[in-house]
């Protein structure tokens, strides 16, 4: 049990030295390690912590796109509905208001159509009436027929109004030709005597007539002098006919069509005019004319009726 | 029979001597410096490391922690000391499974100049931390008269600490040594474990103590916090 002095003092140095050695190769770079390893796991950590705040940020950016992104989805889904219905709407309106004006189209062409139809029907059935008319009662004129025309037409003469006669002097005496006397067919001298024997005492005066056949009269006789005219004809009742179904058959089909008056018109009165527009009517019983003023009739000089063909041909006869 | 491994002189010139304490002393010095060296020279800073970096990691921090815990805030300037006292006696402790090697730690030589080492070490680092004045003060507290206690515990303990590490390790050797002589086989294997057992123990009293008187020696804030640990090393 003794101290050795010198070894006390060696181990001290030794220590001494150990601990400077240690401290150089041991603790410091362990520590220093240990010091980086740990800074490195911080940084790590720190580094996840920030992506983590990052992801998180980013998730709820995310979240709030989405559901800005679902906001304006549902509100364009809502306006997209909401414009196609109007477009839906507004498309169909526009069809059904097409398809209206089509079927009012296709109505009014039927109508016109049908109109049209009706139209050349009439006129087809009004030639053919007429034509049939016309033809039958050119067959039928037989001479006591034709007698009887020329004693209607006499009767005629002789009940002329004093204006008529007044008119038809007036014409006469401006007249530079001669009158004309028209018939469907031809006359007989004492027919021919006749006539100008009533002609002349009824207006007063030696009348100058030209006679002149006319077949297209049908059945009929006409007085014609400088435009003014006394006359009485089928064709004259038939033509009043023909213009009167004419503007009935015109007339538009929206109107109600009048119907054709079933009854006769009051018989004229001997003495009376009838007024232009009117129809002639036939009577059934005496096949008397309506018309009994010739200046009123016939003063609306129509072309055919002071036809120069017919002047021409009367005085060939 | 050696009691001593001082005893045993491999060489002398005057009183200069080469003897069994300090060669084995140099034999651990060696090994721990080259162990160091070797492992510390491919440290690696990465989460990845080999397991001998991470065993010398693991004694290291376990060192610091424990220094910490005495209540040294700044564990890292006193690891130099105390875990060089604490690896040092340690490794003499562990190799005393070597056939024919006999503890530095045997010696007083050995004991008594590590227990100087902290005896110059406390005011040393005591002086370091608060000024010479202050440390001088704390010898006179809390009264005046209380000064020569203040130095007789100064010495004494230093005197225990070195008593008591030489008391511990001789006797361990010395029992093996006895009981080698009565029983060869079986009982000094027992008594050697038990010895590793009590070298590991005494190395770690010594290294705490140190440390404890360290921490008693440094500043007031740090001295509150110093009287919960020296309560449990009570050896």
């Amino acid at each position: 049990m003794f101290i050795d002095w010198f070894t006390v003092g060696a181990q001290v140095l030794n220590f001494l030295v150990l601990v400077w050695l240690l401290q150089h190769f041991l603790y410091k770079p362990i520590l220093n390690a240990i010091d980086a390893r740990e800074k490195l796991i911080a940084g790590k950590l720190d580094g996840a912590d920030a992506r983590m705040t990052e992801a998180n940020q980013e998730r709820d950016d995310f979240r709030h796109k989405n559901e800005e992104l679902d906001q304006r989805r549902a509100a364009l889904i809502s306006d997209m509905e909401a414009e196609t219905t109007a477009e839906r709407r507004r498309l169909l309106d526009e069809a059904r208001k097409q398809a209206d004006a089509l079927a009012a189209k296709r109505q009014a062409s039927t109508k016109d159509e049908a109109q049209k139809l009706n139209l050349a029907i009439g006129k087809r059935v009004q030639q053919h009436v007429f034509a049939v008319a016309r033809r039958a009662l050119k067959d039928l004129s037989t001479s006591t027929l034709e007698q009887g025309v020329v004693d209607i037409f006499l009767r005629q003469v002789r009940e002329l109004d004093e204006t008529g006669k007044q008119q038809l002097v007036e014409a006469l005496t401006t007249a530079s030709e001669p009158a004309t006397l028209r018939s469907a067919f031809a006359l007989s001298d004492g027919q021919r005597a006749a006539l100008q024997q009533a002609l002349n005492e009824t207006l007063s005066s030696d009348i100058r007539i030209t006679f002149a056949e006319l077949p297209d009269l049908i059945s009929g006789i006409e007085f014609t002098t400088n435009g003014q005219k006394v006359s009485w004809s089928i064709a004259d009742y038939l033509t009043s006919l023909e213009d009167s179904v004419d503007e009935l058959v015109k007339k538009p089909a929206t109107q109600p069509r009048p119907e054709v008056p079933v009854e006769p018109p009051p018989r004229d009165e001997p003495g009376k005019t009838n007024r232009q527009a009117e129809p002639p009517v036939v009577d059934p019983s005496d096949g008397a004319v309506a018309e009994k003023s010739p200046s009123k009739l016939n003063l609306a000089a129509k072309p055919r009726e002071v036809n120069p063909a017919d002047e021409a041909h009367a005085h060939e006869s | 029979m050696r009691l001593s491994p001082d005893e045993l002189v491999f060489w002398q010139y005057a009183f200069i001597k080469l003897n069994a304490t300090i060669v084995y002393t140099w034999g651990l010095m060696l090994v721990l410096v080259i162990g160091s060296i070797v492992i510390t020279r491919r440290i690696t800073f990465d989460l990845e490391r080999s397991r001998w970096q991470n065993l010398l990691e693991m004694i290291v921090i376990s060192i610091n922690t424990q220094i910490e815990q005495v209540g040294l805030r700044h564990p890292e300037r006193y690891i130099g000391f105390l875990g060089t006292l604490f690896l040092l006696l340690a490794m003499a402790s562990i190799c005393t499974v070597i056939p024919g090697y006999e503890p530095p730690t045997g010696s007083l030589s050995t004991t008594v100049s590590l227990a100087l080492c902290v005896f110059i070490a406390v005011p040393y680092f005591g002086i370091l931390d608060q000024g010479l004045a202050r440390y001088l003060k704390s010898y006179v507290k809390p009264t005046f008269i209380m000064l020569p206690f203040n130095i007789i515990s100064e010495i004494s303990r230093t005197l225990a600490l070195a008593v008591r590490l030489f008391g511990n390790m001789m006797s361990g050797a010395m029992i093996i040594a006895i009981l080698l002589t009565i029983t060869p086989f079986l009982f000094p294997i027992v008594m050697t474990a038990l010895g590793l057992l009590t070298g590991m123990v005494q190395a770690y009293i010594f290294s705490i103590l140190a440390a404890v008187y360290i921490a008693a020696a440094l500043g007031k804030r740090q001295a509150k916090s110093e009287k919960k640990s020296v309560s449990s090393p009570a050896v």
